[in-house]
């Protein structure tokens, strides 16, 4: 099983209570689907707060980034690029940028 | 000596703010959750160092923190509301159909004798209760087949905002939604009674229809469980009769636009409201605060002024930011948008500012100690 480096925004990490990058075991094949369910695993905290409870869907505000590519609006379902699946490259979780 | 407990949330994380039983020192600790808007917390009648929190943003949504110690740590419990069956549709701001969907948690109501057991109040508006500590969440779907599909959002979305449990009797529970109106259950939620004859707004269709009313706040004194006074969009409202009727009592108010109502924890004839300018101006008449007392159970008030400001004041007081303690004399207490916390400590006559640079205070709960 692979291990993949998460960087998740200020506030989940937090809800974690974890600091900086988050290793992750994720599971074959690693898609943004298999990254969500490993990280609701391992931190239940994060249950629905990176996808919408009710739909599964990534919740509008939170964006993914891999590789200097968005993959926000990606399938969830899609395999990540290999560096990310190899652990070369971090999956940035990204709370969108707006005021208040 | 007794203590006092305030539970503040905050446009910006949750407050604890405790003081000894003269109430006049306070100490404040926080913000617990910082950058998070905390909806709402509140205590377990019985075990008050059990705490619900209402943890929201929207950008990850709706948490739900559980604390068994008072405030001190915390643990997130279930986040899961599931509307139960199908799920149907309400009416939306421009009158079309819209359907129902969760957004966030708007009140906590710990039950009155088990601190596992706790109702939420929802947006859009439906009860929910939890018997496992908030682990998981349950709907009264019969509630929202009290003509649910003619309720509509007010401006802050379609809350269920108060929730009152009759101490006199389980199987009944009051609650009012924005808006929806208030409704009754007898039999501990299995259906659902709307309860607004006696109502009237001209902003709905029919002014005086079953279904509809922004309703902001209801209160009951546990010693006069028949009596409710109501603040409603425009007028504050009582009944004597459980819901079945209601009546004006805006009586000489400056203005009877508001959001809480209060009752004196020792004199259940004596209530409190804050009145705003309007529904356009949400902040008071005059750039003066003033709360608003009535002995005598409404239509003649008095202004409470002492410790308030009185000129250049344009903060708003939402209807979950404003409760009472249990001394005596009762101490009441209140926060605003601009994130002053106000207490007072002779029953309104005078007013301390408690707080006075919070973020913007969306709700006060007060806990009183032993």
């Amino acid at each position: 099983m692979p291990t993949l480096r998460i960087q998740l925004p200020f506030h989940l990490r937090n809800l974690a209570k974890v600091t900086g990058e988050v290793p992750l075991e994720v599971d074959e094949p690693v898609t943004l689907a298999a990254v969500c369910d490993a990280l609701e695993t391992k931190y239940p905290p994060l249950l629905g707060t990176i996808r919408e409870p009710s739909t599964g869907k990534r919740r509008p505000l939170i964006r993914f980034y891999a590789c200097s590519e968005d993959w926000s609006n990606a399938a969830l379902e899609a395999p990540l690029p290999e560096a990310v699946a190899t652990g070369a490259e971090p999956l940035l979780v990204i709370g969108a940028i707006a005021g208040g | 000596m007794s203590r006092v407990r305030l539970l503040v949330g905050t446009r910006k994380g949750a407050f604890i703010i405790t003081s000894d039983g003269k109430r006049q020192k306070w100490k404040i600790e926080g913000p617990h959750f910082g950058g998070w808007e905390l909806y709402h917390l509140k205590g377990s009648p019985v075990d008050p160092d059990r705490i619900y929190a209402s943890q929201c943003s929207n950008w990850f949504g709706q948490i739900v923190q559980r604390s068994s110690d008072g405030g001190q740590t915390w643990e997130t419990v279930g986040n899961q509301f599931n509307y139960e069956g199908a799920v149907g549709e309400h009416l939306w701001y421009d009158g079309t159909p819209h359907a129902w969907e969760f957004k966030r948690v708007w009140h906590f109501e710990p039950s009155l004798d088990d601190p596992d057991t706790v109702y939420a109040g929802i947006e859009d508006a439906a009860l929910l209760r939890s018997t496992d500590g908030g682990m998981t969440w349950t709907e009264f779907p019969a509630l929202r087949a009290a003509q649910g599909e003619k309720w509509a959002p007010g401006a802050g979305g379609m809350g269920l905002h108060t929730i009152v449990l009759d101490p006199t009797n389980k199987n009944r529970i009051f609650v009012a939604i924005s808006a929806g109106g208030a409704f009754r259950t007898e039999d501990g939620g299995a259906s659902w009674k709307p309860i607004n004859r006696g109502l009237k707004s001209n902003y709905m269709p029919d002014p005086t229809a079953e279904v509809g009313y922004c309703v902001h706040r209801i209160a009951q004194h546990p010693a006069r469980p028949e009596t409710l006074f109501m603040q409603l969009h425009w007028d504050v409202m009582r009944t004597d009769d459980g819901g079945e009727n209601w009546r004006e009592i805006s009586g000489d108010l400056p203005t009877d636009f508001g959001f809480p109502v209060e009752i004196n924890p020792h004199e259940p004839n004596t209530v409190y409201v804050v009145p705003i300018t309007s529904d356009s101006l949400h902040y008071p008449p005059d750039g003066k605060l003033r709360v608003y007392r009535s002995k005598i159970g409404g239509e003649e008030w008095e202004p409470l002024t002492k410790g308030l400001p009185q000129e250049n004041c344009y903060v708003n007081v939402l209807r979950d930011s404003m409760c009472t303690d249990q001394l005596d004399p009762g101490g009441i207490y209140f926060g605003t948008t601009g994130g002053q916390v106000y207490g007072s400590a002779d029953g309104g006559d005078s007013w301390n500012a408690i707080a006075r640079d919070l973020p913007a205070v969306l709700s006060v709960e007060a806990q009183t100690l032993p």
